[in-house]
């Protein structure tokens, strides 16, 4: 079920463009007319708005939507982002022997013992926001929690005999660790793509929400939920908090139940360390 | 004992400078122009003022001379001046200081207790209504963001309660403890919650897989045919042994608690760690984002450590070593 | 011993090894190997050492099966692990061919790994469960870039028959095989490269007695179809008996005899070495009801701190004051010919029967020594 959920999720994101054609309103398309009432207050659901406006008259079921594509397109991309770089960091950790192992240790310390939400904050800020921006911030705020993981299964297996089988027949470090090191830590890789795509979703509406993320004319859940804190417009406009919220929380539940059964399927005694 | 405090610590003080090192890097990066906040719109433009301002502060020197001046007022306890307040950046961590404090910490004995109580209640009976109603619970709480959460219980528990009449919970601001011990319970109880739900929904299940698979132990079996209670066999010997991953989770947890607070403390209108912080780096008022950034990271470090001497108290076949 | 000096060339190396009527492959001189046991803060420094391999030197002839024994942890799978060059050495040379390899870097390894090869002793340990068997014994031709595609196919599924494994099984995984069948893997890959050595360290422990048999004639066949040349290490004596055409006998990181088999067999010099003899289980009845068991008192010494003198002395019957003071040197004893050498101070004469150890209590039941 969450897997069909997923899929129509994807579906809709691919198809956002005809969709909101179908619709009839644009993400950022301001209906003064109808979609605000004379004091300028939004409307809610109805015949013109499905699930209603928001403080600018802009219809909600479009820039949720839209909102979807770009939840999809950061929280994957960042999650698949900080697993290469866990993965290929926490391997030559692990099995580059102490001396690089050191280096690389102190550095996912460093980043795990880093306040990430201010210092995203911080770079945003100072850089800019833009959607790469974001995805680079969140890929490298998770990628010392999978790295830190890979690099223990990786010291496990490199004491294994069949890792001195193939340094006897005069393979490289290169080579052990691409070939014998590598497959061993798919399953629990795949786990963690799973786990990290719904973090970096909240992780990318969270930076949304504080006005860090997405810039704004651009709908995403999370700065449409911002807008409706906005002097604390979701009180007379519930649409205007429910519906995102609503997104946000179904998407989230749906990535953790597909990470929950993949997890069961390939390897039930993963640890859990990604659960946020 | 000794051996692995004080390299734990000296590691730890490796990890705390490197942070300020990065940190300084990128005001380095792209530095703010001080001279602008600090002397305001007017002034700004009396480049003699500019200039006796920056040598002031000595941020004309070279970035490294800058980095070692500013180690060596860190190191004497003095953190600066904000360049937006103008007030001591001590005396505004200060102030903020009791806010974040209150509401981690209490926020932290929620998720803790009851997420542990919830999963061992639940492991106790596994395939239970009870079982099932508290991995329902996991798995939506999980999926909760804190500030989707924050807002949905303000709408609730505040506006409505509000519009029928009920003002039990105050929507926004803090009161000081000293003050008024019931109004500072009052306005933390939503934030409190909204900060502790995701992460009990982790020691709920933790707690729950963990104890399944202690309970099937040959020594809690051992411990039951004693005649032990129940209660005693559950609380005494079953979870003592659960409890080590619940100890891991909570060293990394207490690394997220700033950035939880950044939002609890924007939703709920909180003038703690995390507001004041947002404040600073929206003014580029780089002597209070580095303070709190090291006083987050020494925070990290030290429950780190607190973590891993509570392991040996746990099992005693981890040495400190 | 056919120690090379330095910077002798190639062909002066195998002109002096043809001449040597020995005809050494394989030559150690003197081989240190040290585990450092390092402790401290920030900076480590090092307070001890695992003394693993203390000075040994043995030679390997062509075409030869050498056995070593010794009980566990007294150095023989690190010893193995330094002829292959799986450790550096601390100190000491090997001498491979002609060559002496004992400092090569792994790259400059490489050609030499071709020519010496491993077995293993866990045949589950030293397969990855996570790669199919036909990609496992074509590793060598990848690493070494001998051949590719289907002819790499075609050559590992010549292995495959040549060890007594249906080539029909290439695509299976490991879990597949059983014990017995997964070593004739291990050993399909080893062959792989038609290497000159094959290093085997304990390649029938862990199998069942009726598979061991198998193993063993396994090994043997492929030795003289293709001439290869064993290093065979084992702690059940009658295996090596079966096997070797030599055998060293290791103590505490140490060799302590060194003879041809039916020499040591039947007139064992060392101490160690007729204890451990007696300890072995006889499969013959008529010759087990005769023997007598020499048991041994107290444990192995550590490694860190090993005995002065000779390492044995502890708890060797025979020992004098001497024994402590002075290490003895690994000679030819007794009027022995110079193929048989033996490191003790008070060799046992021919027929000699090893008295009881030395002062314990009679009723106490020290461990002796642990033979399978």
């Amino acid at each position: 079920m969450c897997g069909a959920f997923i899929l129509f999720l994807v579906l809709v994101a691919v198809f956002a463009d005809p969709l909101s054609h179908l619709i009839g309103w644009g993400p950022t398309q301001q209906d003064r007319a109808t979609g605000t009432t004379a004091d300028g207050l939004p409307v809610g659901p109805g015949r013109i708005h499905l699930l209603g406006a928001d403080q600018l008259g802009r219809d909600v079921l479009v820039r949720l939507i839209y909102g979807a594509r770009v939840s999809l397109v950061v929280g994957v991309s960042a999650a698949i982002a900080a697993v290469l770089i866990g993965v290929i960091i926490g391997l030559c950790a692990g099995f580059l022997g102490p001396a690089v192992d050191s280096v690389l240790a102190r550095l996912m310390d460093v980043v795990l013992a880093f306040p990430f939400l201010l210092f995203a904050i911080a770079l945003v800020t100072v850089v800019g926001p833009s959607e790469l921006l974001e995805i680079a911030v969140i890929a490298f705020f998770s990628w010392a929690a999978v790295g830190r993981i890979v690099r223990g299964q990786t010291l496990a297996i490199r004491e294994r005999e069949y890792v001195e089988a193939a340094r006897s027949l005069g393979a490289g470090n290169l080579r052990i660790m691409v070939v014998d090191v590598l497959p061993n830590l798919i399953a629990p890789v795949l786990v963690y793509v799973t786990l990290l795509i719904p973090i970096s979703i909240v992780f990318e509406a969270t930076l949304s929400f504080l006005g860090v993320g997405i810039i704004p004319p651009t709908p995403s859940w999370g700065n449409m939920l911002d807008d409706a804190q906005q002097g604390g417009l979701y009180q007379v406009a519930w649409w205007f908090l429910t519906f995102p919220a609503a997104a946000l929380v179904l998407t989230t539940l749906a990535f953790n139940l597909l990470g929950d059964s993949v997890r069961d399927a390939l390897d039930p005694r993963t640890e859990r360390l990604f659960a946020k | 004992m000794l051996r692995f405090l004080i390299r734990r610590t000296l590691t730890g003080l490796l990890v705390i400078w490197l942070i300020s090192v990065v940190v300084f890097a990128i005001f380095f990066i792209a530095p703010p122009n001080v001279a602008f906040l600090l002397l305001g719109k007017f002034q700004a433009s009396n480049q003699q003022l500019v200039e006796q301002v920056t040598a002031q502060l000595g941020l004309n020197k070279p970035i490294p001379v800058q980095y070692w001046n500013f180690l060596v007022r860190l190191l004497h306890g003095n953190l600066g001046y904000s360049y937006y307040s103008h007030e001591a950046v001590t005396t505004l961590i200060g102030r903020a200081l009791p806010v974040t404090a209150s509401l981690a910490i209490g926020a932290a004995i929620i998720w803790v207790v009851s997420g542990v109580l919830i999963g061992v209640l639940s492991a106790t009976h596994p395939r239970s209504i009870r079982d099932r109603l508290a991995t329902l619970f996991a798995l939506t709480g999980l999926s909760f963001p804190t500030f989707v959460l924050g807002l949905i219980l303000l709408f609730f528990l505040f506006y409505k309660l509000h519009l029928a009449g009920i003002d039990w919970f105050p929507g926004s601001g803090y009161v000081p403890l000293t003050q008024d011990p019931w109004q500072w319970f009052l306005h933390l109880i939503l934030p409190w919650i909204t900060l502790a739900v995701a992460s009990m929904a982790v020691y709920v299940r933790l707690a729950r897989g963990q104890m399944l698979e202690v309970l099937g132990d040959d020594y809690i079996r051992t411990a039951r045919a004693k005649g032990l209670s129940e209660t005693r066999v559950t609380f005494r010997h079953a979870l003592r042994a659960a409890l080590v991953p619940i100890v891991t989770q909570f060293g990394i947890d207490v690394a997220t608690l700033l950035g939880g607070a950044i939002v609890t403390e924007q939703v709920f209108g909180l003038n703690g760690l995390g507001a004041l912080s947002v404040s600073s780096v929206v003014n580029q008022d780089e002597p209070v984002i580095i303070a709190i950034v090291l006083l987050a990271a020494v925070f990290v470090v030290i429950a780190n450590i607190l973590v891993d001497i509570l392991y040996a108290v746990l099992d005693p076949r981890v040495r400190l070593e | 011993m056919t120690a090379l000096p330095h910077g002798t060339s190639p062909a002066a190396a195998a002109a002096a090894a043809a001449a040597d009527e020995d005809d050494a492959l394989l030559t150690l001189d003197d081989v240190v190997k040290h585990f450092p046991i390092r402790r401290g803060i920030v900076i480590k420094s090092e307070v001890g050492q695992v003394r693993a391999v203390d000075g040994v030197s043995l030679t390997v002839r062509r075409g030869e099966t050498l056995g070593l024994v010794g009980e566990t942890g007294c150095g023989k799978s690190t010893l193995a692990r330094c002829m292959t060059r799986l450790y550096p050495l601390t100190s000491g040379r090997i001498t491979f061919d002609g060559h002496d390899i004992s400092r090569l870097s792994p790259r400059a390894m490489r050609p030499y790994r071709r020519q010496m090869q491993m077995i293993f002793q866990d045949p589950y340990g030293s397969l990855n469960p996570h790669r199919r068997i036909g990609s496992i014994i074509g590793d060598p031709f990848a690493i070494h870039g001998v051949a590719d595609g289907p002819e790499r196919k075609r050559k590992v599924q010549e292995l495959m028959e040549l060890v007594g494994l249906n080539p029909e099984h290439f695509n299976r995984f490991p879990s597949d095989f059983s014990g017995g069948q997964r070593q004739r893997i291990g050993v399909a890959r080893a062959l792989a490269l038609r290497p000159k050595l094959i290093v085997c360290d304990e390649p029938v422990s862990a199998l069942d007695v009726s598979i061991q048999a198998q193993i063993i004639n396994l090994l043997q066949t492929l030795q003289s179809e293709l001439g290869l040349t064993y290093v065979f290490i084992a702690h059940d004596l009658s295996v090596v008996e079966h096997v070797s055409d030599r055998v060293a006998v290791m103590y505490l990181g140490k060799v302590v005899e060194i003879a041809e088999r039916a020499a040591l067999y039947s007139t064992p010099r060392h101490p160690y070495t007729a204890a451990l003899l007696s300890a072995a289980s006889v499969a013959d009845p008529d010759r087990a009801a005769v023997r007598q068991r020499i048991v041994l008192h107290g444990d192995v010494p550590s490694p860190i701190d090993p005995p002065s003198g000779c390492r044995f002395h502890p708890r060797c019957p025979k020992a004098q004051e001497i024994c402590g003071r002075v290490q003895p040197d690994l000679v030819p004893v007794l009027a022995d010919p110079p193929k048989h050498v033996t490191a003790c101070h008070f060799p046992m004469a021919d027929g000699e029967k090893l008295g009881p150890a030395p002062a314990e209590p009679a009723d106490a039941h020290p461990p002796g020594i642990g033979m399978r």
